[in-house]
């Protein structure tokens, strides 16, 4: 059963229901938490940007914030020197694969990665960790849209809203470590797929991996 | 990769079978997917489809494991199977050059089969005699000190090169 109950975040006391997650609950509230995997409907979160993360009193180590549940009396920082670091380095390794070239890409302005540097004054390009270039073919084969695994930050989203919503079981993650992709079966063309060219994936996606033709 | 002729029942077959001695459940994809390795020498994409709707799951699904593990192949193995190793003693001899001049000959990359399926190529880390670096594996034969010329010298012992198949290597 749910139960109102307060919570701080970031000093401002805010009262919610139990059982919601604490991501959903800052962002309900205009508290801006970094975030590219989390789907609130989902009951078990991916966790896989590592970008959420926050520091609650009492608790050792930051959490990310879209596994942890929220309790009566919890104080939040969102900010702190260990968060920002562990955001940053998540944020980086995220990018250390990306390819940028935002000025040609379909999401630019609109693209969550650009979104998070802006709001946590980061940078788009690290000098810490060496950027990996890496061709991938471009799938261009639906009408309206295609899918350019180069720009994919393997938030899972696509797969997730292609399995929940469309019940296609088109996409999925193929490959293992660095050269983990997103993949039709076989790695054939996504028209060749058991794709039904819904878009919902495209709506889906936070960077441009798949994005609309113009 | 063609399936071969008659290949298609005997996958379905085999498969079959396979799948009446495990519970359609999702934690016995792994030791199905071993099982169809273990009998058929790799994963055939019929047989991944096979397994996805006995298990009920999207064909992808089952994608995502097989080339998750490295235990798993997706392209039947060659007749003759070339291992290149690419231990650290056979890596700094030059196991790359090897890998590099039989990709060339055969016209196929590491991991592949070449499509009469005689010859297939892959790399291992180290077979346990470095002193002969950089060391080839043909099936259980072990071969030492390969250098280009002697990688011709093993290609030409297998019938691999053909003056056909030599011109298309020089196009």
């Amino acid at each position: 059963m749910s139960e109102k109950i307060t919570i701080t975040i970031d000093g401002k006391e805010i009262t919610t229901d139990t059982e919601k997650k604490l991501l959903w609950v800052a962002l309900d509230n205009d508290i801006y938490i970094p975030n590219l995997c989390a789907i609130r409907e989902e009951e078990r979160p991916y966790a896989g940007c590592r970008l959420c993360f926050v520091e609650i009193e009492g608790l050792e180590e930051p959490v990310t914030s879209c596994t942890q549940p929220v309790t009566e009396g919890m104080v939040v920082k969102t900010r702190t020197p260990q968060v920002d670091r562990l955001v940053k380095t998540s944020f980086e390794l995220l990018l250390s694969d990306h390819r940028l070239q935002c000025n040609k890409c379909p999401k630019n302005k609109a693209c969550e990665l650009q979104k998070i540097a802006r709001e946590r004054k980061l940078k788009l390009k690290s000098k810490r960790i060496k950027h990996l270039e890496r061709t991938f073919q471009i799938d261009d084969s639906p009408e309206s849209f295609a899918l350019d695994p180069s720009r994919c930050v393997l938030c899972n989203r696509c797969v997730w809203v292609d399995r929940n919503v469309a019940k296609a079981g088109c996409l999925g993650f193929s490959y293992r470590g660095i050269n983990r992709i997103i993949t039709t079966f076989n790695n054939v063309e996504l028209t060749k797929s058991a794709c039904t060219q819904c878009t919902l994936c495209v709506e889906a996606c936070p960077v441009g991996a798949l994005y609309f033709k113009e | 990769m063609e399936l071969l002729e008659g290949e298609k029942e005997v996958i379905v077959n085999y498969v079959e079978g396979i799948l009446e001695e495990f519970d359609p459940v999702q934690e016995n994809l792994v030791p199905i997917l071993q099982e169809v390795q273990e009998r058929l020498g790799y994963i055939p994409a019929l047989a991944m489809e096979m397994i996805a709707t006995a298990l009920d799951l999207p064909p992808v699904d089952v994608y995502g494991p097989a080339t998750f593990y490295n235990q798993f192949r997706l392209v039947p193995p060659g007749k003759y199977q070339f291992k290149v190793c690419m231990g650290t003693a056979c890596y700094m001899a030059g196991g790359q050059i090897a890998l590099d001049s039989f990709e060339r000959r055969l016209n196929i990359k590491e991991g592949e089969t070449t499509p009469d399926r005689e010859f297939g190529l892959e790399h291992v880390t180290c077979v346990g005699c470095c002193t002969l670096a950089p060391v080839v594996m043909v099936g259980d034969q072990v071969e030492g000190h390969v250098t280009p010329t002697r990688v011709d010298g093993i290609l030409l012992a297998y019938d691999a090169i053909t003056d056909e198949k030599e011109n298309e290597g020089d196009k």
